[in-house]
């Protein structure tokens, strides 16, 4: 089969272009040519030798600025994302394993959260937090665990009825052991395949947050609020959008192809689908 | 069919009470109440009698679920409370901006099938050519673009450069809602190309597509007769779902546009932090929301006779 060779091969250089992504946000205070905050008396440059994307209007760097913010949206959205797996895998194994009232609690609550819109109420829940980075990840997070704990539940569930776990239960492991050893391993896949697709929506409904002054505040570089910051400007000094937004949409863009390579990599599915050929 | 119609009716209900008491205890958690709100934005210092006084009007010293009860009987009768900011009734003032909303709404809708079921079919019919991968290539692109990014390069491109639409919306009509539906149906369309597209193909992979093939019937009658009402109800469910997110991204298309609906609203009431306001906002989308999926389950044995509702006795 040569379907089964090429793929690898470009799932490794889609995760070289994430592993260069996270060089870039992790390095990101070495790289900038500029002190990000640091203000000048050449506001609303146009790109120049000196500043590769021009100033803002403040005449901060906008490349400098654009680095730190690229560091400020992956380092959330990555926490996000791990906080809101951790929680919901954990609450759904224990719902899907020990059942009882915390099962029947746990997914009432699920079914109310699923059923507000996500982002209409993650705003709601962002304004009450008052606003701020943390409480826009806390706001998303609260709103997003539900689909995982749902996830973690049904495959749970399934999975309990399995000859290998009963053989492991007669064999005499504890409920710990069991879940630890022989559970978490089965179910972690189709989540971390489910995490890595939510990256790049994840990433973008924080800047959506931060656009409306939910998120990161003045003077924290974050792509969301600087995109929202250079609305004005737009029509004179377009660079002062199209800066941040070109290096969101980047990296939302290597988030979603790390989505995809897992999911076709870990997902057998996916390949040697029947045609129709005509 | 009618005791799953009852059954979906009572689970409505529920969700409606559970929908109402979050809303109202979402204000609560607030930590300021109207009173202080209030004082806080007449900037008067009043004495704890007067604030204590006027608490008492209101009945915020009430215990929490007297409140919860009072104010859901006001919501029985019309009544959502004053906006903070305003002072005008919160409820007509929602109802005079949801409209627009909804013909926003409507229109992405309907300019999302219009481009993604095509295009979608076609991805599919054509998998792995060059008409699949550039289409596919387009989705991603689409995909990658927070519809805020969109909104402002739509805006660049057709409003700044081309001047062949308003920047802003000055009044809500078919002229000036192109932009704003076009950002979010650009967001939507490129979501939901891949998911008709793996659809059309999960259907194309049917034995009974080889079948008509065998017989000789022309594939394009395969295509539009059975694969297309194959694929219907899946399709009807993503779109139903995706109307969730539709409704949260109206609410910052429009506060670019300067669109005069709920979601626009909604983000003047946030930065002022009119609770009121944002209360209804929200309680008003997830009821929209839990209505649209309702409907869209409801329209599953019309739409596929295979599928029997609530089990075997129908």
């Amino acid at each position: 089969m040569t379907h089964s060779k090429r793929i690898p091969l470009r799932f490794g250089v889609v995760l070289g272009l994430a592993l260069l992504l996270l060089a870039v946000v992790v390095l990101a205070p070495q790289l900038c040519p500029h002190d990000p905050n640091a203000q000048t008396f050449a506001p609303l440059q146009p790109p120049s030798l000196a500043h590769w994307c021009g100033t803002d209007r403040y005449g901060r760097d906008l490349f400098s600025r654009v680095l730190v913010g690229l560091q400020t949206s992956v380092c959330a959205t990555l926490a996000l994302v791990a906080g809101i797996t951790a929680v919901g895998t954990a609450v759904g194994v224990a719902c899907g394993y020990w059942g009882g009232v915390l099962d029947a609690v746990a997914m009432r609550v699920c079914d109310v959260c699923l059923a507000f819109p996500g982002l209409v109420l993650a705003l709601a829940l962002a304004t009450l937090f008052q606003g701020g980075l943390l409480q826009a990840v806390l706001a998303l997070g609260l709103v997003s665990w539900p689909k995982y704990a749902r996830m973690a539940r049904s495959q749970t569930l399934t999975l309990k009825q399995a000859d290998f776990i009963q053989a492991a239960k007669l064999a005499g492991d504890t409920g710990g052991q069991l879940l630890r050893r022989h559970m978490l391993p089965h179910i972690l896949g189709p989540i971390l395949v489910t995490a890595t697709l939510d990256l790049g929506t994840m990433m973008m409904e924080l800047a959506g947050l931060s656009f409306l002054g939910l998120g990161a505040q003045p003077p924290t570089a974050e792509l969301g609020s600087m995109i929202s910051g250079g609305r004005s400007m737009m029509q004179t000094h377009p660079w002062v959008i199209f800066a941040p937004g070109g290096a969101m949409f980047v990296a939302v863009a290597i988030c979603n192809l790390v989505g995809d390579g897992v999911r076709d990599y870990l997902d057998p599915r996916n390949s040697g689908r029947p045609l129709y050929d005509k | 069919m009618r005791g799953y119609v009852c059954r979906r009716m009572i689970q409505l209900i529920v969700m409606l009470f559970v929908i109402t008491f979050l809303s109202f205890a979402m204000i609560r958690l607030a930590g300021s109440d109207a009173v202080e709100q209030k004082m806080e934005n007449t900037g008067m210092a009043l004495s704890q009698e007067v604030v204590d006084r006027a608490r008492e009007e209101l009945g915020l010293d009430q215990p929490f679920l007297t409140q919860y009860g009072v104010w859901l009987w006001g919501l029985l009768h019309g009544d959502m409370g004053t906006s903070y900011i305003s002072d005008r009734e919160v409820l007509p003032t929602f109802l005079e901006k949801l409209p627009a909303t909804l013909l926003l709404t409507a229109v992405s809708l309907a300019l999302t099938v219009v481009i993604s079921v095509p295009l979608g079919v076609l991805a599919a019919v054509r998998q792995n050519r060059w008409t699949d991968y550039l289409l596919r290539c387009g989705s991603f692109v689409g995909n990658s673009l927070p519809n805020f990014l969109v909104a402002l390069l739509l805006m660049y491109v057709f409003a700044i450069r081309l001047r062949v639409f308003p920047v802003i919306a000055r009044d809500v009509s078919l002229h000036s809602v192109v932009l704003p539906s076009l950002t979010l149906a650009i967001a939507m369309s490129a979501k939901y190309l891949r998911q008709v597209r793996a659809v059309v193909l999960e259907e194309l992979g049917q034995d009974y597509v080889v079948g008509a093939a065998a017989r000789g019937v022309p594939f394009s009658v395969t295509l539009v007769r059975s694969v297309l009402r194959g694929a219907l109800v899946p399709l009807v469910t993503l779109l139903a779902l995706s109307v969730g997110s539709l409704l949260g991204g109206t609410a910052l298309v429009e506060s670019i546009f300067l669109w005069d609906g709920v979601g626009k609203l909604a983000v003047d009431a946030i930065e002022m932090r009119d609770y009121p306001m944002i209360q209804a906002y929200v309680m008003w989308m997830a009821v929209l929301y839990v209505a649209v999926n309702l409907a869209a389950d409801l329209c599953y044995q019309a739409l596929d006779p295979r599928i029997r509702l609530g089990g075997g006795d129908a």
